[in-house]
Formats: structure tokens, C-alpha cells, sequence
């Protein structure tokens, strides 16, 4: 055997045998270094709740592993379907189990499911209000692989759609408590997932999800931050930070994107004097930021000023997760400095 | 080019294939190494083009619809003077046009987009239509996953052609048996996929697309139908540990991993 004419590049030599950018991965974790995670909530959830409940049935086109759904196929082989990758046919053959009275939870991710099978989904589940759970990896800018594996827009394409109820989660907790929660809604459901290992944020908060209900997670004088998903970990994050400059931040987390909690949203908004900040891994077209700008608008509610944190209207760039956050605004870093920057205007 | 003198480029793109994805630390290493003999046979021997021209109309339009083995094509296209090889070192990393799919509003020689499976037949499709339509003598080749081709996008594409009698389109199977979460055997199995392809009115030739000796007539092949190369390849091809090893799908080897990988195929070169 002759030996390698391939010279290891300078950055191996330098004693890291650890290849960068892993968070470049398509299954990048959002977990900061230190932060306590749970793997597999979804998986692990939903396998318990099939325990009790012999009509759940799991589905993927070809994505177990990547929507935690392998841990439901060990769980209960006989109950899951690989369709193959076909999430058109995906969705339609959903929607025949459902149609016998099963409930079919069904996995892809989210650009797959939104682009690819939306009038599927939306005819054969939505308009005759199946009882379909749709579960998505990848939502919003949570891969590095680029434009066509980040769903930026997929809560925008989703709200037009007529019965569907739309889940945001946050952490691992959430999914956790969403997924008995959306089982008991009978009707079609698409929850944006966080997967593999996923931050476990809210239990410090004493947080309990209720399916259609905004939860104030901490209170504050100077801006209200509204957000859903991960961002709500960010905007917690960033009230930290903003607590020690002196900047007082409530933050009103919104896990059911649809049907809005319009009430408390409008409740909030009305404690008046605070600047309204929305913040959301979502461009910002079409999604919660218009949402809770439209509501207040109708409501008559006019905060001192309303900001929307989210992507912008763009196809984004490809790269390493953390560098993306920041380049795009949604890092706590970023949410920090544009809140402040903000009030002090 | 000589087959033998291409079976000795094809080992060198494994090798810089290998290391990108070990320095970037992510990517879709198996399906890179079973596609990479077709891709070398279509650069450097096939297709029709002008690496300083990379629009030049009369070239031959190739389209990679399996996106993820992304870096597999960087590399073939570097290699072929399309972009400079140190490029390749910017894979994945932020602001490259390196990204983990190809596109082509950034990189000089990628013809569509693709990564979401099921888009490149269909284009490319329109494309060989297009050529019909202009008299432009261009040939259009297409280069799917046998995973992918449970999309039925693709079967659209295919009854298309068929009728459009579209002579000038050549579709090649990655038939490497295995995709994203299992074997397509245990997925949803497409094989045999010859009789499929030929109900639809394609001409089918079956090869080993490992072989260089067969990939090449195959791929030079014209007929009177539109053409299907099913090529009979191993994921994972030329890494003895990775071969056939449904797990190798989008995977970074360890150190140790990597350096047995970098000298079995150093073996040949
Ligand atoms: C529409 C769509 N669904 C799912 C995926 C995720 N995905 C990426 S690669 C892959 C498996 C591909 O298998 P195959 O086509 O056999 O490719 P290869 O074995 O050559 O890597 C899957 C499911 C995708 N990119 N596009
Ligand atoms: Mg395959």
C-alpha cells in the first residue's frame, strides 16, 4: 500500500481533531453548550402516549431518524409506516387512515410538507378536518444546509389554511406536554418540531402549555416581547441580559400560532407604555409578527412602537447555524442589542 | 479519456470528496461515493462543455437531482477548471457558494437548483424539450437516487418524455440500494427498475456504474427514446467500511475512520 500523498489542512494540526462547523449539519442541535437538554422529546412522547392509545399510528417519508420518530418505530413496529419518499402520498394515505379512525401522526420536514404536499394537505385533511398530525424537523432557519431545506415560510403558507391548528413549541418540555395535548384535539394539526437533543428552558419558569393559550413567561415595565418556538428561549435569554442594563422585558410566549390567543395577546399589549417587540424563527411575511399586528390593529391597540424580530424576505444562506442567527437577527445577542437599540431611540 | 485514466480522477475526487467532508465536518458521504465514477465519465469525457464558458449555449446540460451529494460535484466541477480547487476548502463554511445543495445563481456549471428530491428529471425534461423546440443539438442528462425516484414527480417526468419522444434526455440511476433511513428494499422497493422504465417507453441499459468500462458507452449511448442508464452502484463505493452501510448516508467519519479511508483509496492513485 502506498502512503497518502494527502497533507492534513493547518487548522487539524493545531491539536483539534474536532471538524468544524458540526452545527452546519442538517441536524443541528439549537442547544447552547451548557444548556440542559432531553433527547428525543417527540419521539419519546408520543411512544408513551400510543401505550394508552392503540389508534396512534407513525409515519414518515423516509425522515424517522431526522423527526425522532425512530423511537416511536421501536416502540411500536406494527404501528409504523415508512412511506418512502413521497410525501404527497404521505399525506393522502394519512388521510385514508383517518377517514378508518386511526390517528395518523406523519413526519417530514416542515419545506417538505409545506411546498411539496400543501394541496394535498390542505383538501384531503384540512377542508374535511381529519384527524392528521403533521410534526416538521427543520423549521424556520434551523439547518445551515440552505434555501431548500429552511422553512422560513411555512407558518405564512399554514395560517391560510382553513382548520388547521398551528404549534410553535420551544423546548423539549413543551413538545413533550403538546404532543397529549394535540392527540386529544380531534382535528388536523402541523407542529413545528425541534429535534434530537432539545433544550429543556421552560420548566424554570413553572411554564405549563396549554394547547390555544399565550402564557406571560416573565413580566416586565420597559417592552413586551412576544414570540413562539425557539425564539421564546432567545427573548428569555436576551431579558436576561437586558435585565442587567437596567431594561425591564416581559416576555408573552405564543405556542399556538393558530387559533391565536388574541385575548391575552390584546390584554398585554393594552398594559400600555411598553414597546411591542415580536420575535419569531419565521421571515417575517405571514407570520406571528403580522398575526399579532393585524389583532392589535382590529383591537384598536397602538403601542408607543411595534417591532417585528423574524427572517428577512429573502432566500438565506447557507452556513453554520450560530453565524446564521446572527447574521439574520435571531441570536440573543442580536435580540438583545435590537431591543435596546430600540428604547433608546 | 481513457478508462483507466479516468478510474485514476474518479480516486482522486473520492480522496478531496473524503477529506471536504471531514473538514467541514458534514455531508452526504455515501451517496457521494457511488455517484462519483458517473460524474467523472460525464467531465471528463462526456459532456460537451467549456469550464470558462459555463453558459455557452451549445453545451451539453447536466443536472445533479440527488442535491445532497453536493460536494461530489464541487469537486468534479473544480477539478474540471469551473472553479478554483482551493475553493473546495470552503464547503459548507458561511458565505461560500459551497452550500450544502447546489445552486445555480452561485456556482458557475450547476444548471438548477436541486436538493429537494424529485425537481431534476422534470426540468430537465423541459430542457431536452427546449432543444427540440430551438434545434439546439445539446444533450440533456439527469443523474436521480433510486430513493429519490419514489417521488412521483419523477413519474410525471417520465410519461412526459415518452410522449415528447425526447431521444436527446438521459436519465442515469443511482441505483445504489440504499437511501436516507433504510435499504430501498425495506422502504419502498422500486426494483427491478428496467421493466418499470420500459413500460413507460424509455430505452433501458443496465450497468455497473462503478465500472468505468461500463459507464462510459453507456452514457455515449444515443437511441431513438428517451434513455435510462440504470447504474448498479455501491453506497459508500471504494471505502470498505462505509460500503453498504445504510448509516454512511450523511455521516463524518471519526479521525481514525478518516485516515483508513484516506489510505485505501491512496492505494491506486
Ligand atoms: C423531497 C425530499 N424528501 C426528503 C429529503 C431528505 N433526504 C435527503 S437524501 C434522502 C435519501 C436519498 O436517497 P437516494 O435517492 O437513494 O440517494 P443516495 O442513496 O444516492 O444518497 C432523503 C430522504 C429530500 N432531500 N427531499
Ligand atoms: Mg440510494
Amino acid at each position: 500500500m502506498r502512503r497518502s500523498k494527502y497533507i492534513r489542512p493547518a487548522h487539524l494540526e493545531n491539536g483539534s481533531d474536532k471538524p468544524r462547523l458540526t452545527t452546519s449539519a442538517m441536524i443541528a442541535s439549537i442547544a447552547g453548550p451548557d444548556q440542559p437538554t432531553k433527547p428525543a422529546p417527540f419521539g419519546n412522547a408520543l411512544a408513551a402516549l400510543a401505550h394508552k392509545d392503540d389508534g396512534i399510528v407513525g409515519m414518515t417519508a423516509d425522515l424517522a431518524k431526522y423527526t425522532d420518530l425512530h423511537v416511536f418505530r421501536s416502540a411500536h413496529p406494527d404501528r409504523f409506516y415508512q412511506m418512502g419518499m413521497a410525501e404527497q402520498l404521505l399525506m393522502m394515505s394519512a388521510a385514508g387512515m383517518a377517514r378508518e379512525g386511526f390517528q395518523p401522526w406523519v413526519t417530514t420536514y416542515a419545506v417538505f410538507a409545506s411546498r411539496r404536499a400543501y394541496d394535498f394537505i390542505c383538501l384531503a385533511i384540512a377542508e374535511v378536518m381529519l384527524d392528521v398530525k403533521i410534526v416538521c424537523a427543520l423549521p424556520g432557519l434551523t439547518t445551515g444546509y440552505g434555501p431548500s431545506h429552511q422553512a422560513t415560510e411555512d407558518l405564512a403558507m399554514f395560517r391560510g389554511m382553513p382548520n388547521l391548528t398551528i404549534l410553535d413549541p420551544c423546548d423539549a418540555s413543551e413538545i413533550e406536554q403538546a404532543v397529549p395535548a394535540i392527540a386529544a384535539h380531534k382535528g388536523p394539526v402541523y407542529m413545528r418540531l425541534l429535534r434530537g437533543n432539545v433544550p429543556l428552558v421552560l420548566d424554570e419558569y413553572g411554564y405549563k402549555f396549554e394547547l390555544g393559550k399565550a402564557k406571560l413567561i416573565r413580566d416586565g415595565k420597559d417592552t413586551l416581547i412576544i414570540s413562539s418556538g425557539l425564539m421564546t428561549m432567545r427573548a428569555l435569554e436576551a431579558a436576561k441580559h437586558l435585565q442587567k442594563d437596567g431594561v425591564d422585558a416581559a416576555v408573552l410566549h405564543v405556542p399556538t400560532i393558530k387559533p391565536l390567543d388574541e385575548g391575552t395577546i390584546v390584554a398585554e399589549c393594552r398594559k400600555g407604555g411598553r414597546l411591542v417587540v415580536v420575535a419569531e424563527n419565521h421571515t417575517v411575511i405571514g407570520g406571528l409578527g403580522e398575526a399579532v399586528a393585524g389583532t392589535l390593529l382590529r383591537a384598536g391597540v397602538l403601542p408607543p412602537a411595534f417591532r417585528q424580530i423574524g427572517l428577512p424576505d429573502e432566500f438565506l444562506e447557507a452556513g453554520a447555524l450560530p453565524t446564521l442567527h446572527d447574521q439574520y437577527g435571531l441570536s440573543t445577542l442580536k435580540v438583545t442589542e435590537a431591543v435596546k437599540g430600540w428604547l433608546s431611540k | 479519456m481513457e478508462p483507466t485514466e479516468l478510474e485514476r480522477i474518479a480516486r482522486q475526487i473520492r480522496l478531496r470528496d473524503l477529506q471536504a467532508v471531514y473538514e467541514a465536518g458534514a455531508g452526504h458521504i455515501g451517496g457521494e461515493m457511488s455517484v462519483i465514477d458517473i460524474l467523472t465519465a460525464l467531465y471528463f469525457r462526456v459532456l460537451r462543455v467549456w469550464p470558462d464558458q459555463p453558459k455557452h449555449p451549445e453545451r451539453d446540460r447536466f443536472v445533479l437531482s440527488k442535491g445532497h451529494t453536493a460536494c461530489a460535484l464541487y469537486v468534479t466541477l473544480a477539478k474540471r477548471g469551473f472553479i478554483p480547487e482551493e475553493e473546495i476548502s470552503t464547503f459548507l463554511q458561511p458565505h461560500s457558494r459551497l452550500n450544502g445543495h447546489p445552486n445555480n445563481n452561485k456556482v458557475p456549471g450547476v444548471e438548477t437548483n436541486t436538493g429537494p428530491l424529485g425537481h431534476g428529471l422534470p426540468v430537465a425534461v423541459g430542457m431536452a424539450k427546449a432543444a427540440k423546440l430551438s434545434g439546439a443539438k445539446y444533450h440533456t442528462y439527469v443523474i436521480t437516487g433510486d430513493g429519490e425516484m419514489q417521488e412521483g414527480s419523477n413519474w410525471e417526468a417520465i410519461m412526459a418524455a415518452a410522449q415528447f419522444g425526447l431521444d436527446n434526455l438521459t436519465l442515469v440511476i443511482d441505483h445504489n440500494r440504499f437511501q436516507q433511513g433504510a435499504a430501498l428494499a425495506d422502504t419502498n422497493d422500486l426494483a427491478p427498475l428496467r421493466p418499470k422504465l420500459e413500460a413507460f417507453g424509455w430505452e433501458v441499459t443496465e450497468i455497473n456504474g462503478n465500472a468505468m468500462s461500463e459507464v462510459v458507452p453507456a452514457l455515449e449511448h444515443r437511441s431513438s427514446r428517451p434513455h435510462c442508464i440504470v447504474a448498479h452502484t455501491n453506497k459508500g463505493h471504494g471505502i470498505s467500511f462505509m460500503q453498504d452501510r445504510v448509516d454512511w448516508h450523511h455521516k463524518v467519519p471519526s479521525k481514525e475512520q478518516y485516515d483508513l479511508a484516506v489510505a485505501e483509496l491512496s492505494e491506486a492513485i
